[in-house]
């Protein structure tokens, strides 16, 4: 039996208050106004789908080893390499490298159900399969999607030992059907006529993909207990759900009010949703639209229950900062010409042979523990840094990303270079040992200080725009 | 311990630029400026140099690489040039280089000169960067107010000391140094500043606000050491002779082990312990007469003058308060202005240091000579707390 055995998520700290979008945008496009409710999750100036997917592959496999994955697929329309493995930056986020296949998914919004379909295909015969689905879209400034669109990422294990949620069957149709496109020399998508895309589109596509689907699982509409189908326009889903027989109280949540549509991704963050409070014997369909349909339904098993706890969808949407500051969420997705100043001027080439030797080191953040002392320590060195050992050559690799460490001193640095000043960075020492100083992010004022506990995650430290684009990743503290 | 270099090597002359936003020189004219008035004190000839060493810390935004821009400026006659680098300790490193060539016997006379150009970056603040290829994968995006203002926060976790308590002694640091600096016609800043005002400061790195910062400076300082046999026979009188240098560097165990608090620096403790066995004084806090310490920041000088063993530690706020280190004080400290007010021209400020060492036991400085100083002592300290060379050198009447 194969299907999903682990489920996990990450939604970015800020909320764009959409009021507060709307109230810089009115003068130009008062038409907008009736999106100006609610709010959507915004990425912090270092988060893209990659470190997205990184928190919440790490969020899935809170009950899992990472270095039993085989296969990792990661799905997105906003992969930050189009050459480069972005999916294989996650696998070395997580510390695997052998026995690993990897395979970006993308060119559409249901990247994210395809890669699921191929990840459970990929587990059949025993081979569990993480599926990581992000994406962070860029909007025009005054658009409607730059209220509708959100930045998540969700996380499923697919294997075939003690699932959660059996896949029970999956049917996939695709027709070039051009709702939007996105083409190589655009940032911004395009897109035609709402009543074209609905009556044409989905109304046309959809029920029959959803009743062979159906056909395939040897079910009815009125079996599925949990519909979950993305769309930017709210009422398509319970259409498409009526015409295909299926209950409306199967229907879940967009999650716009709070989050926002998160593109490739959110078909995915639903079903996580989904999975949180889903009971033994749901019916689970999962319907992403994108040039075709792809619909999966599982059947939720009693081995949910014994699920280790996790963050979930539910918990990072818990981490919730408002920010009513629009111009900020401008500057962080690089809107606007800002006035950096010259300390952002500092060239940010990456030596790749650097990179390369001590990939286990800044993507790992894999230490050294000394089989002399036992002392942890980061880096890992030839020369033990304890100062009653310096044993040469004594240190085992030491993950420490999981650990939890505390704030020894910091400071809130407003002459240093930060995208969003001051610049908070500090010691920070972990318990089982070991030190240094870095960078802190999703940090305010009242929840830094001395002792405060803070967890690592996965964060762009620059992007060498000299150079195209070439994010370099690194670990950052962040208040527990 | 090793037999050490007191009284072994004399200071025949010195000088030093006027420090400060040095718009009309570059680090040549700097150079030239503190050599003349260091060679005219000496009496001697260039051609009688045998060595010289030649310390700057940014080498990239000015000179440049190697001993060539010295020997070229000054048009030395071809001797042996070393360039030095060892951040902010550079010019007391170039101090020692001289100081060694002399009491090895390898030297009659050399040359330490130490400069900074620091005046065309065209921002404010010392020129930033991220070190080298691994360095700048991971290291945190720091600047000296932000990595110092730690100090500040461990020194009060440590020692269970107040914000408010802390704020108002490295204040006092900042007010006492500007009264000094007021007094020096080649210091950098030279007004007097009200408490009110260093009080409530902007913030540049919590919890250190502007006044709490040293000057970024333009400026060049040198000396020419000899034996003090030579120098007496060139008929010099008050000879002020090199009793101890000392010099400690961090191997990591701060910046990497848990077993250091952040609130202290390790090195600055090794290095004077070892100075004052060189220079043989056992009760610091009674022999020494005055200090040139590492101001960069406030929290530096009231935390370093723990570590060199003169202020007890976690009190020294307490001795900073009761005016211990102010020019009339029981040590005065900074009597030049310091860092903070002279400025602080990396590569220089070493030399600066040893300059005002040297003017005071000569009774040569002018209205802010102290009443008969015997015994100086400077400390420069490179790097940030967790990662740094401490130097520390003592200097007094040849007896």
């Amino acid at each position: 039996m194969v299907g999903i055995v682990a489920f996990g998520a990450y939604v970015p700290r800020l909320r764009l208050n959409r009021q507060a979008a709307y109230d810089a945008n009115k003068w130009f496009a008062p038409g907008l106004r009736g999106l100006a409710k609610g709010e959507r999750s915004m990425a912090n100036w270092d988060e893209d789908s990659i470190t997205m997917a990184v928190e919440a592959s790490r969020d899935c496999l809170t009950s899992h080893k990472a270095e039993d994955v085989r296969n990792i697929y990661f799905a997105s329309t906003t992969h930050p390499f189009k050459d480069r493995q972005n999916a294989g930056v996650i696998g070395t986020a997580l510390n695997v490298e052998q026995n690993l296949s990897t395979m970006d998914v993308g060119g559409s919004l249901k990247a994210g159900t395809s890669a699921l379909i191929a990840g459970l295909n990929a587990s059949r015969d025993g081979a569990p399969s993480l599926v990581a689905a992000a994406d962070k879209r860029m909007a025009r400034v005054a658009s409607a999607n730059e209220l509708n669109y959100g930045d998540a990422a969700a996380a499923l294990l697919c294997g075939t030992e003690n699932v959660i949620a059996k896949l029970v069957g999956h049917h996939s149709v695709a027709m070039d059907f051009v709702d939007h496109f996105r083409g190589d020399e655009a940032e911004f998508d395009y897109g035609w006529e709402e009543r074209w895309i609905r009556d044409e589109g989905y109304s046309k596509i959809v029920p029959p993909a959803i009743k062979a689907a159906l056909a395939a699982c040897k079910l009815k509409g009125s079996d599925i207990t949990h519909f979950i189908m993305p769309s930017l326009m709210p009422a398509v889903p319970k259409l498409m759900a009526k015409m295909a027989g299926i209950g409306e109280g199967a229907v879940r949540d967009l999650l716009g009010a709070s989050l926002g549509d998160t593109g490739a991704a959110h078909a995915l963050v639903m079903l996580v949703d989904s999975l949180e409070t889903a009971k033994v014997g749901d019916k689970i369909m999962v319907v992403a639209f994108g040039q075709g349909v792809d619909t999966l339904v599982f059947e939720v098993t009693a081995e949910k229950d014994k699920l280790a706890k996790r963050k979930g969808l539910s918990g990072w949407m818990a981490r919730r900062k408002e920010e009513k500051n629009y111009m900020k969420f401008l500057a962080f997705n690089d809107m606007l010409p800002i006035d950096k100043g010259m300390r952002a001027e500092f060239d940010k080439k990456t030596a790749l042979s650097v990179l390369w030797r001590k990939r286990d080191m800044i993507y790992g953040l894999v230490g050294g523990k000394c089989k002399v002392c036992g002392t942890v320590q980061f880096p890992r060195s030839q020369v033990c840094v304890n100062p009653n050992c310096h044993a040469i050559d004594s240190q085992d690799p030491y993950a420490m990303a999981g650990l939890e460490c505390s704030v020894m001193s910091f400071t809130a640095d407003s002459l240093v270079y930060s995208p969003d000043p001051p610049g908070y960075y500090g010691m920070i020492t972990f318990p089982e040992g070991g030190r240094f100083m870095a960078d802190f992010t999703d940090s305010d004022k009242d929840q830094v200080r001395v002792g405060a506990k803070m967890r690592m995650t996965f964060r762009i430290r620059d992007n060498d725009q000299m150079r195209g684009g070439f994010k370099r990743y690194f670990w950052k503290a962040a208040p527990v | 311990m090793a037999r050490g270099i007191k009284d072994k090597v004399a200071i025949l002359g010195m000088g030093c630029s006027k420090f400060g936003e040095r718009w009309d020189s570059g680090a040549e004219e700097l150079m030239l400026e503190a050599y003349k008035e260091c060679l005219a004190d000496a009496g001697i000839d260039q051609n009688q140099l045998q060595a010289a060493w030649f310390s700057t810390a940014i080498d990239e935004v000015h000179v440049g690489k190697s001993g060539i821009p010295l020997s070229t400026t000054l048009r030395l006659p071809n001797i042996p040039v070393t360039h030095v680098e060892n951040m902010c300790a550079s010019g007391t490193e170039a101090f020692r280089g001289a100081c060694y060539a002399v009491a090895s016997g390898a030297a009659d006379f050399a040359l330490a000169l130490g400069v900074e150009k620091l005046k065309d970056t065209g921002y404010g603040g010392l020129p930033g960067g991220r070190g080298g290829p691994l360095q700048s994968l991971w290291n945190a995006s720091g600047t000296a107010p932000g990595n110092f203002a730690q100090l500040a926060t461990a020194y009060m976790t440590a020692h269970g000391v107040s914000g408010e308590d802390l704020k108002k002694a490295i204040g006092h640091v900042s007010w006492k140094s500007h009264q000094n600096g007021a007094k020096n016609p080649k210091a950098h800043l030279q007004k007097a500043v009200e408490m009110d005002t260093i009080l409530n400061a902007p913030m540049i790195a919590s919890p250190l606000g502007l006044f709490d910062c040293c000057g970024v400076s333009d400026g060049a300082a040198a000396a020419i050491v000899t034996t003090p046999e030579i120098a007496k026979a060139l008929g010099k009188h008050d000879i002020v002779s090199v009793k101890a240098l000392q010099l400690s560097v961090s191997n990591g165990s701060e910046s990497g082990h848990n077993s250091w608090d952040g609130s202290y620096f390790h090195t600055t403790r090794i290095a004077s312990k070892k100075a004052y066995e060189e220079a043989g004084i056992k009760s610091p806090r009674d022999e020494v007469s005055m200090f040139e310490v590492h101001d960069c920041f406030s929290v530096t000088e009231l935390v370093t003058m723990e570590d060199l063993h003169i202020s007890e530690t976690g009190k020294g706020w307490k001795d900073v308060l009761d005016g211990f280190y102010d020019a009339d004080g029981k040590i005065p400290c900074q009597i030049d202005g310091g860092l903070k007010c002279f400025g602080h021209p990396i590569g220089a400020s070493g030399l600066r240091m040893l300059y005002e060492m040297y003017l005071q036991i000569q009774g040569k400085a002018g209205p802010r000579q102290l009443k008969n100083p015997r015994i100086g002592m400077t400390h420069n300290l490179g790097g940030a707390p967790r990662e740094n060379i401490s130097s520390v050198a003592i200097v007094g009447r040849y007896e």
